[in-house]
């Protein structure tokens, strides 16, 4: 039996709300036609006896107390999923508009998800080669793991997305078997094409599945639009067996729509006005990323999140940080003095490298090396803040090398192309060499056996003119 | 209950009921056509509040709820071993058998599996007399674990029939007893116990054994009691749970019990990963064996979240009752905290600070008071000691859950940002944490490390504070211009921090060290000290002593001198003795 119930009882920014609703059920679908025909979706989103409120995807505007009428679907939300939604382009609530029509599907999956059973997650240990010094040496991506970019407004955090799935491809031996999901949030129309054009000219466009949320779109789409994506992932990854790698830009837009929701919910506000529930609400997104037992495919995350005022510890970067595995920030000041990628080293970490590098993954001398470039980088923070109240001449001899460590370490091993490819052993080997600028005695995270291999004693020979010589063809190409 | 109760409101996972007088509060009930998990939490004249430990999209108002009649119960029995359960224990192995990978609502899989047989061994004989809390059989639940069937603490009564000792399977009566009015009660190999009720024992005796947990820099500036508590506290990327997996992996408890609250699936699919692959270093057995894992993930039901404590808590207890040492691992307790300001919002109750609910210091210390060394019912002593990490919202210690836990707990091992970056770990700032059990653990000390290992800690300790206040100075003016004492005093922290508290977790010797290498780690760092600080007397430069590289020797000597080759520090103490009489002579 379907009915219609005419009319709203009250509406409220953009939920509204209906009276005397039998049968309804929770999270259930409804269609809102209005009278001069146009048609809205909607959710709803509580129940109370035959009061039920209802959140309307498109908003609100236009509709009266008496001027609609509202069906329900009798199903929850649902995206139509196939092999064929690889290279479309869908709305935020999962509805095509490349205007190449709809979806013929092979299943419709709930956009909620259904946890994955703990024991039932492989433990991810398959390294992603990114070709990016900071990030494979010092955050190593792993396959199946959640790895946001915490960056701020006008940083070059698009660009580094770009860059990672361009190189990730690159280094993939299994190249059918890899797919890029990209959910647009509140991004401006000019982000969006980028990413559009970048997927393009490296040649992945056809592996793609776009989400997009613009940034004049309606925000309760906003909300929808990550779930539809990591449903979209999830069945790409577990029943076609691809590596799906998810681009969320930008997490902050999305928990500010869910904080508009909220508060036009009337719900109690927790930190800075967001709902109680945002971390529940954020992890039932980013632990839709792993590996499964008995599929060969896996979800990779990278959340890209403007941090407000570049406060780290702001309630969306804070609760992410939390519920992510790592975290690759970027740094204002790296920026301005025109290094890219700006990757802040020290609040950067991978959780997950621990077991995904060393001997069998990467080489054996990872770790150490690792510790020993953050343990001497944190140093060369401390030799600059003495430096910048006594002066960089009065510092102890030790410090001063410290000092041009820090120099050189930004310059040569963060600083690197935007079309630069560096394998691994590059990589480790140019974090070799700028440790031998150091006396070998400061290399106390490294024990001796490593010392005697890797250590250069004669410093006249370490130059890093390989990559200077690359850099400067890579701006002129660039230019 | 001759009509049946239906849904009237849902609003996330709270379901509201009208107009009925069937339930009690915090009684288990089943919602929905799919019978869904849920308790009540709040009655009324006219509604009764139910929260769900499940999705509760696509549930109808009109739907039946059913009550159980009886509070969210635990089964307890053997089995809990080496098992891994989600917040309200359902067996999530047996589970992914039933359903998949994916978890699917309404499951109705019993925690325990019914059909094991267990070697069963009768303690007792017709006409004995038994108490609450008394053993009348046992098992071994796993190869090193003896599961110890315990009478219900509230029974007692007169043995009036036993079965012979051999195979049974968990709902098979073993042995009945008649109570003093005459009523007759079957045991079997299991018991239920309500989540949010602590178990009773005879005594609670003080805290006065320490927990050992071969890490430095707990072991010796900031030990903790069996049966006592403490608390992590850091932002993210300081290590807590790394922290708490060390724990879990070396400290000497018999039986952990790993609480996953709202954390990560990938580090818990990593827990049981490592856990069945490391060997107990006492009993060469897998871990696993000694180990219970909750697990409820962070996009796991909420309410589950909730209830995720109380079921490891009120497992804990059982084992602390049969007088087995439990160490229990909670990560984290602000997710369940959170989990508390989800459902009171929901409730739209009067929110208190940040949100949370005015009874969270309460909740918080029902929660803590529950750990504690006691004279278990069955007369051995056993222990529950709770280890809670707290994940402070913007790595501020000055929220209430943090402010909250620090009033409960008597160990609180701060965590550190900035040791962190420069991954000192672990990264437990020796400024901010401290320790409440110093006078309760030291006669223990004394008595099996040594009165040394006092004198030396006070020194170390000292020596920290010193090297804190000089750096004040070192910041404005560089080290430079100290004089060679105070040079001294910073040469030796660092080697103290570097060579004696930092630790290496992935390190085969340093990821445990044993008391007595740590006091001997001291010893030599001290005898350094000494030593260096009369030959400056003689007014010899420290880039004198420097040179010898000896304090590089010291932050290395964790990973040079073996575990079970406590006699290499006499060499090394002769090392220095030898290096530093070459300067002296000169």
């Amino acid at each position: 039996m379907i009915l219609d119930y005419v009319g709203v009882k009250e509406i409220n920014g953009s939920l509204i709300v209906l009276d005397g609703v039998k049968g309804a059920s929770f999270e259930e679908m409804v269609d809102i036609r209005l009278e001069n025909g146009s048609s809205r979706h909607g959710r709803i989103v509580q129940i109370d006896g035959e009061r039920v409120v209802v959140q309307v995807f498109e908003g609100t505007k236009s509709i009266s107390l008496d001027n609609t009428r509202t069906r329900l679907k009798c199903r929850p939300m649902e995206l139509a999923l196939s092999p064929e939604i690889m290279g479309r382009v869908f709305s935020g609530a999962g509805v095509p508009i490349d205007g190449f029509g709809e979806v013929y599907p092979e299943k419709r999956a709930n956009i909620n998800g259904t946890p994955m059973n703990p024991v039932s997650r492989i433990y991810p240990r398959n390294y992603i080669n990114t070709g990016i010094s900071t990030i494979d040496t010092l955050t190593t991506l792993i396959r199946g793991q959640k790895l946001p970019i915490f960056s701020g407004s006008g940083m070059k955090h698009n660009e580094l997305a770009v860059q990672i799935v361009r190189q990730a491809k690159i280094s993939d031996s299994d190249d059918n078997k890899f797919g890029i999901v990209f959910a647009a949030m509140g991004v401006k129309n000019d982000v969006a094409d980028y990413f559009r054009r970048s997927f393009d000219e490296s040649g992945v466009l056809s592996r793609v599945v776009m989400f997009l949320n613009l940034a004049n779109d309606p925000i309760i789409e906003r909300t929808l639009t990550p779930r539809c994506a990591l449903t979209a992932a999830e069945y790409l990854a577990f029943e076609c067996n691809m590596h799906v790698l998810v681009i969320m830009t930008d997490m902050t837009s999305y928990a500010e729509a869910l904080r508009e929701f909220s508060s036009s919910k009337g719900e109690i506000p927790g930190r800075k006005g967001y709902p109680g529930y945002l971390y529940s609400d954020l992890a039932s997104l980013y632990e839709r990323a792993g590996m499964v037992k008995g599929s060969s495919g896996s979800v990779t995350q990278i959340p890209i999140l403007t941090m407000p005022n570049d406060d780290i510890t702001h309630p969306v970067p804070d609760l992410t940080g939390y519920i992510t595995e790592g975290q690759i920030v970027l740094d204002r000041a790296l920026e301005g003095s025109g290094i890219y990628p700006p990757v802040s080293v020290l609040p950067s970490l991978s959780r997950l490298m621990k077991d995904g590098i060393g001997e069998g993954y990467t080489r054996s001398d990872h770790q150490a090396l690792a510790n020993q470039l953050f343990a001497a980088y944190a140093r060369v923070q401390d030799a600059r803040s003495l430096a910048s109240v006594i002066g960089e001449e009065e510092l102890s001899p030790v410090d001063k090398k410290y000092m041009q460590f820090g120099k050189l370490f930004e310059q040569y091993f963060v600083n690197q192309g935007y079309t630069e490819n560096r394998t691994i052993e590059q990589s480790l080997d140019l974090g070799w060499k700028l440790l031998s600028t150091l006396p070998r005695t400061e290399l106390d995270r490294v024990d001796d056996e490593l010392l005697d291999e890797f250590y250069i004693s004669d410093t006249d020979s370490i130059s890093f003119d390989v990559f200077a010589s690359d850099k400067s063809e890579e701006n002129d190409t660039d230019d | 209950m001759a009509e049946t109760d239906v849904i009237y409101g849902i609003n996330g996972p709270v379901v509201t009921v009208r107009n009925t007088r069937s339930f009690s509060m915090m009684e288990m009930v089943y919602v929905g056509k799919a019978r869904l998990v849920g308790e009540i939490i709040g009655i009324n004249d006219e509604y009764t509040t139910v929260q769900v430990y499940e999705e509760t999209t696509g549930l109808m108002p009109g739907d039946p709820v059913v009550g159980s009649g009886a509070p969210m119960n635990v089964l307890l029995g053997p089995g809990i071993l080496d098992n891994i359960f989600d917040g309200i224990e359902r067996p999530l192995k047996a589970i992914e058998e039933e359903s998949g990978s994916f978890i699917s609502r309404g499951s109705a899989v019993s925690p325990l599996d019914l059909n094991r047989h267990w070697n069963v061994k009768i303690k007792v004989k017709v006409g004995d007399e038994l108490k609450g809390g008394m053993i009348y059989a046992t098992c071994p639940e796993t190869a090193i674990i003896e599961h110890r069937f315990l009478v219900p603490p509230m029974l007692s009564g007169v043995v009036t029939s036993v079965q012979p000792s051999g195979k049974y399977r968990l709902r098979d009566t073993i042995v009945t007893i008649k109570d003093k009015k005459g009523t007759e009660h079957e045991l079997t190999l299991c018991q239920e116990w309500p989540i949010r009720q602590a178990r009773p024992s005879a005594q609670r005796l003080p805290a006065t054994v320490p927990l050992i947990t071969g890490q430095r820099v707990m072991d010796t500036m900031f030990p903790i009691a069996k049966g006592g508590t403490a608390a992590i506290p850091g932002g993210f990327g300081t290590g807590k749970t790394m922290n708490q997996h060390q724990l879990a992996k070396w400290c000497d408890a018999d039986i952990i019990v790993y609480v996953g609250c709202g954390e990560r699936g990938n580090e818990m699919s990593q827990v049981l990963e490592e856990f069945s692959e490391l060997v107990d270093p006492k009993s060469g057995r897998p871990m696993t064996d000694r180990t219970v894992l909750i697990a409820n993930t962070s996009n796991m039901p909420v309410a589950a979240r909730e209830a995720s404590i109380y079921t490891g808590l009120t497992l804990a207890e059982y084992y602390r009752d049969m007088g087995y040492h439990v160490a229990i691992m909670a990560d984290s307790t602000s997710r369940w905290a959170e989990a508390l300001r989800e459902i009171s919002g929901r409730l739209e109750e009067m929110p208190a600070e940040e949100g949370f609910p005015a009874y969270l210091p309460s909740r918080l210390s029902e929660f803590y008071e529950r750990a504690g060394r006691v004279e278990a019912l069955c007369g051995g002593e056993g222990s529950v000691t709770i280890i809670g990490a707290v994940s402070p919202q913007g790595s501020d210690f000055s929220e209430p859950v943090t402010q909250n836990t620090k009033r409960f707990t008597r160990c609180f091992w701060a965590l550190d940002k900035s040791l962190a970056y420069a991954r000192h770990y672990p990264a437990i700032n020796w400024m901010d944490s401290y320790c409440e059990y110093f006078t309760d653990l030291d006669p223990w000390y004394r008595e099996h490390v040594g009165e040394d290992f006092i004198k030396y800690r006070n020194k170390i300790t000292t020596l920290l504070h010193e090297e804190n206040q000089l750096m004040e100075i070192v910041k404005l003016i560089g080290a430079d211009v100290l004089p060679d004492d105070q040079k001294l005093v910073i040469e030796t922290a660092k080697a103290i921090r570097v060579g004696f508290l930092q630790q290496n977790a992935f390190h085969k010797d340093d990821t445990f060290v044993p008391l007595e290498k740590q006091k001997l780690m001291m010893k030599a760092i001290l005898h350094l000290y000494n030593r260096s600080r009369s030959i400056i007397a003689k007014a010899i430069p420290i880039s004198r002593i420097d040179e010898l590289g000896l304090f590089e020797r010291l932050a290395k000597m964790k990973y040079d001198i073996p575990n079970d080759k406590p006699e290499m520090f006499d060499d090394l103490i002769r090392e220095i003795d030898e290096k530093l009489a070459t300067i002296a002579l000169n």
